[in-house]
């Protein structure tokens, strides 16, 4: 029997906000423990919490990104549960009115080959909503040490629909979201600090079922990677334990990452009753039009919007993109340096291969970088018009790369400039034609190929500062 | 500098111009008052606690400032005592709980930081039934406070320290939290002023939270001009309450003498049936007769819906947010922790089932169930239905009326140990006072008489939402042409 995996996502991300979700208090990570506390994050006697304006923007920001429906009021709910990372021992979260419904997230499953783009694929989402995070738990031996840094901080909860058949589409999708969120600045979504956390929710059915099987919801998914073999590893246990003879139980699952397994850790039986309710302390907030609008126009391109655009009005390969678009800043220092029309591809290029390459080894950043996009655009400019050749092109970018210089400045310096005399030009031509009599003549027999001796004569004589284009014109003129 | 006679049972509005004359000092004053303390407070029991040295230092501040000829307010100078629910730094905030017997405030609520700012000292802090639950302070972990009009009987709750403490000359005025009438039941009792204003007037940060969405904070006083004075102070927005409003704060003292009437006046007929004590009845509806001869309309309305489910909806409601409120007293980073816990919900079970008292599981036990998968429509829902057709109720009201008239409880103080041991006979000592919280309005309980046994009669007056000023000047009309409020009990 042939089997599909049905998979939904459960995806928290903290937002990117000065303060915390509903207190003044600063949220950040790597702080001494329970230094980011006030009598708001501790639930001390009479403290109360008052709404992060910057977390519903940002929220409405994703929101707005990934298509959703913001709906007209922020409502909140108290989730109740017993636990010592949550000081209050209830969550400030949204239950039935979630502020965005709806939205997909585009996803793009990997090519044929590395420079052919893959299938795209919208995988629906049921629901974003905002919340608060809880505090870290560190177990000793003997003891818990409770830090309330990360209490507070804003929250939303990403949930998809159960749309995603693989563990390659689900690794997509989180690829996708985290670019997207990442380029709206609405989270740095930096997993080792835990500001991006996913669960999944895993089920197998036989292939033609429609009804959903059995679901195992699986936690401890800590890298992009691990959601990928998270998954992966779960479609397989579920097939064998189906085709055992088995049947999936529902559960939670731990995976582990480093040993590639997975253990139960509680069945449905201990599930909670939250006892959700209207946070009396809190009043819903109206999200108006105007409210939206201001939002919307904060709103950047998508990835993928971007990606098609650069290759549409840039002409600029699959490859080249996939390289520039996911650095917002590498896509940005590309446009800066290209015009449309112009010869954006060998900009591109020299970016994407060249730039990006000396940065690593010279471990900078592209803000860091001596070679501007102005640079770039110079030195494509003069390769185009002659003035260089391409292997003197190399050696101005090497130069610009060491000493911030401009390339016209290089180029003089280093005495890079081809020669464009034309008098050296056509004596040099004359001389070539003459001492290649028999390419000459089956040039002018109509052998096209033979050129190519009399230019490489030209070129030498010229020592390779010759113009290939103009030595080209020359000898067609001189042998016509 | 001599005193014209003994301060404690001044208001504070004389106190306030004995202190402008230098007829007395702020460091007098309050040595009078901590003498009272410890004269009679063995056998009241209203004190939990109290900084003497660091009110002793706010007073001498506030001396210095007066000395430096500075323009002072009617608060400066005067010490105010806190009901046990509310925050002030480095002072305890007990809630007269044993889980937090240990717990000292690092923090002001916002009501402390406005006193403070009008120059009033905060000394004391007052016991109440715990976490605010009760109507007698009989469910103080730490002690019961006794009526001071007469030892053997309660002063009321949750705010009897409150009570007790204005009515025994131990203070001036205090702060109290009314959720379903926590401040007027026991000013009623204790024959002195109980101001619960419109909810979200006052703000509630750094009130320990019994029920969100009707805790407010309010004023025990000996007059209704010295209540008004202190609600003035403590009223108005503030940015760490979602819940409190925009409303602007007039200066209801100069307000009273401007609002002079006359009023229309509604009577609810509900509140007026079995269960009433004779007294009081009477009493009220002398009061009702004063109004009509000051050339008031009296009139009948009808509250069906709050006489009839006010209770109910209120103890479900309550419950609910308490359960949820009193969550964080877990014995994890503050309050008691039980020893001998095993793990994380051992610590919870212990702390809990040692730190809280029996009143206070019932209200948990109850709020949980409410708010339990299953019965949540048809309990929690419901009661929210209830009572916004409660709230609407009120309003119809008050289309033909400026306030209403009733009597704040339906019998005077009963003995200490009467009701202990019947819940819902303790309930209803609320039934006038509660839906007043359902709807969010402000009402207040001043001194209309005493019965045969010498015990104090409370008359509620309920306002429309942000009325204040007008409730008030009714208040004012009727304590301006009667005396109860001179007289004081005399403690053995």
């Amino acid at each position: 029997m042939k089997f599909e995996a049905v998979i939904g996502l459960e995806v928290h991300v903290q937002l990117r906000t000065r303060s915390k979700m509903f207190t003044r208090v600063a949220a950040g990570y790597g702080e001494p423990p329970n230094t980011l506390t006030d009598p708001v994050v501790l639930a001390l006697p009479g403290a109360l919490p008052v709404m992060n304006k910057a977390a519903l923007d940002q929220i409405i920001k994703a929101g707005l990104m990934l298509g959703c429906t913001i709906a007209p009021v922020c409502k909140w709910d108290r989730k109740n549960y017993f636990y010592p990372d949550s000081p209050k021992n209830y969550q400030i979260s949204q239950y039935d009115q979630p502020i965005c419904r709806g939205g997909a997230v585009e996803i793009e499953l990997p090519g044929p080959a590395r420079n052919i783009m893959g299938e795209h694929k919208r995988i629906p989402l049921t629901r974003i909503h905002l919340e608060e995070d809880v505090g870290k738990l560190t177990h000793g031996a003997a003891d818990s040490l409770v830090d309330y840094n990360r209490a507070g901080t804003p929250l939303m909860e990403i949930v998809s629909e159960p749309a995603l058949h693989s563990a390659e589409e689900a690794f997509a999708f989180l690829t996708s979201l985290r670019l997207t969120l990442q380029q709206g600045g609405v989270s740095d979504c930096d997993m080792e600090k835990g500001q991006l956390r996913c669960d999944a929710n895993v089920s197998i059915r036989p292939v033609g079922e429609t009804r959903l099987g059995t679901k195992v919801e699986l936690k401890n998914l800590n890298s992009i990677s691990f959601v990928r073999d998270g998954i992966a590893h779960e479609i397989r246990r579920q097939i064998a334990v189906v085709e055992g003879g088995g049947a999936i139980s529902q559960e939670t699952r731990q995976y582990d990452g480093e040993a590639g397994t997975s253990a139960a850790m509680r069945s449905k039986e201990m599930a909670h009753d939250y006892r959700y309710f209207p946070d009396p302390d809190l009043m819903p907030v109206q999200v108006d039009e105007a409210w939206k609008a201001a939002i919307r126009a904060t709103v950047p391109e998508l990835p993928f919007d971007r990606q098609r655009r650069l290759m549409e009005r840039f002409h600029l390969p699959y490859t080249i993109t996939s390289v520039l678009v996911p650095d917002p800043a590498q896509a940005d220092f590309f446009e800066a340096a290209a015009a449309p029309g112009g010869q954006a591809q060998a900009i591109g290029n020299w970016i994407a291969n060249d730039l990006l390459r000396e940065l690593a080894g010279a471990n900078r950043t592209l803000a860091e970088s001596p070679i501007r996009p102005a640079h770039i655009a110079g030195l494509v400019q003069l390769v185009d018009t002659g003035v260089i050749s391409s292997p003197g092109a190399r050696e101005v970018f090497a130069q610009m790369f060491r000493t911030g210089e401009r390339p016209e400045v290089v180029v003089e310096r280093l005495g890079l400039r081809q020669a464009t005399d034309t008098g050296d030009l056509e004596r040099w031509v004359a001389e070539a034609i003459a001492a290649n009599p028999k390419a000459a003549a089956e040039f002018k027999a109509g052998n096209e190929k033979a050129l190519n001796a009399v230019k490489g004569a030209v070129m030498k004589a010229a020592k390779g500062k010759a113009n290939p284009k103009l030595v080209d014109e020359a000898v067609r003129r001189q042998l016509g | 500098m001599t005193m014209a006679g003994p301060a404690i049972f001044e208001s504070a509005a004389t106190l306030s111009t004995l202190l402008a004359t230098r007829k007395i000092s702020a460091v007098e004053l309050l040595r009078e008052f901590t003498a009272r303390v410890d004269a009679v407070d063995g056998r009241v029991r209203a004190f939990n606690s109290r900084d003497d040295a660091g009110a002793l230092r706010l007073a001498a501040e506030s001396d210095a400032r007066r000395a430096a000829g500075r323009e002072l307010g009617p608060l400066d100078g005067l010490p105010v005592a806190f009901k046990d629910v509310i925050a002030v730094d480095g002072q305890p905030l007990t809630c007269s709980s044993r889980m937090l017997a240990n717990f000292v405030s690092p923090y002001d609520a916002t009501v402390t930081t406005k006193l403070r700012a009008a120059g009033a000292i905060p000394w004391g802090r007052l016991n109440l039934d715990e976490f605010a639950m009760g109507s007698s302070t009989e469910n103080s972990a730490f002690a019961p406070t006794a009526n001071p009009w007469d030892l053997r009987c309660v002063p009321g709750g949750s705010s009897g320290g409150s009570a007790a403490a204005v009515a025994a000359g131990e203070t001036p005025w205090a702060l109290g939290s009314d959720t379903g009438g926590s401040i007027r039941q026991p000013a009623a009792f204790c024959g002195i002023v109980g101001l619960k204003p419109t909810y979200g007037l006052v703000s509630r940060y750094g009130l320990a939270a019994f029920a969100s969405s009707l805790d407010q904070i309010g004023s025990l006083a000996r007059t209704v001009e010295d209540a008004a004075v202190l609600l003035g102070a403590i009223a108005g927005h503030d940015e760490r309450d979602s819940t409190s409003v925009r409303a602007e704060v007039p200066d209801y003292r100069a307000e009273l003498g401007r609002r002079k009437g006359p009023w229309r006046l509604g009577v609810p007929k509900e509140f007026f049936g079995a269960g009433l004590d004779p007294e009081i009845e009477a009493a009220v509806r002398a009061a009702m007769e004063f109004y009509r001869r000051a050339g008031c309309e009296i009139r009948e309305v009808a509250l069906p819906l709050a006489s009839e489910y006010a209770i109910a909806v209120y103890y479900l409601i309550a419950t609910a947010e308490a359960s949820s409120n009193l969550a964080r007293y877990d014995g994890i980073r503050y309050g008691h922790r039980a020893a001998g816990a095993t793990d994380a919900i051992d610590i919870y079970a212990r702390s809990r089932a040692e730190g809280f008292g029996e009143e206070v599981k019932r209200r948990i036990i109850l709020g949980t169930h409410v708010l339990s998968s299953g019965y949540y429509d048809a309990y929690y829902l419901r009661a929210q239905k209830v009572r916004t057709l409660i709230r609407a109720e009120f309003q119809n009201v008050f289309a033909a009326c400026d306030a209403l008239l009733s009597p704040t409880t339906p019998t005077p103080a009963f003995p200490l140990g009467a009701k202990v041991a019947d819940p819902l006979a303790m309930y209803l000592n609320d039934i006038y006072t509660i839906g007043v919280n359902l709807a969010g309005l402000p009402a207040i309980s001043v001194p209309c008489g005493f019965t045969s046994a010498g015990l104090p009669i409370g008359l509620q007056i309920i306002g429309r939402p942000f009325a204040e000023a007008d409730l008030l000047a009714v208040a004012s009309a009727y304590e301006q042409a009667h005396d109860w409020h001179r007289r004081h009990p005399q403690l053995p």
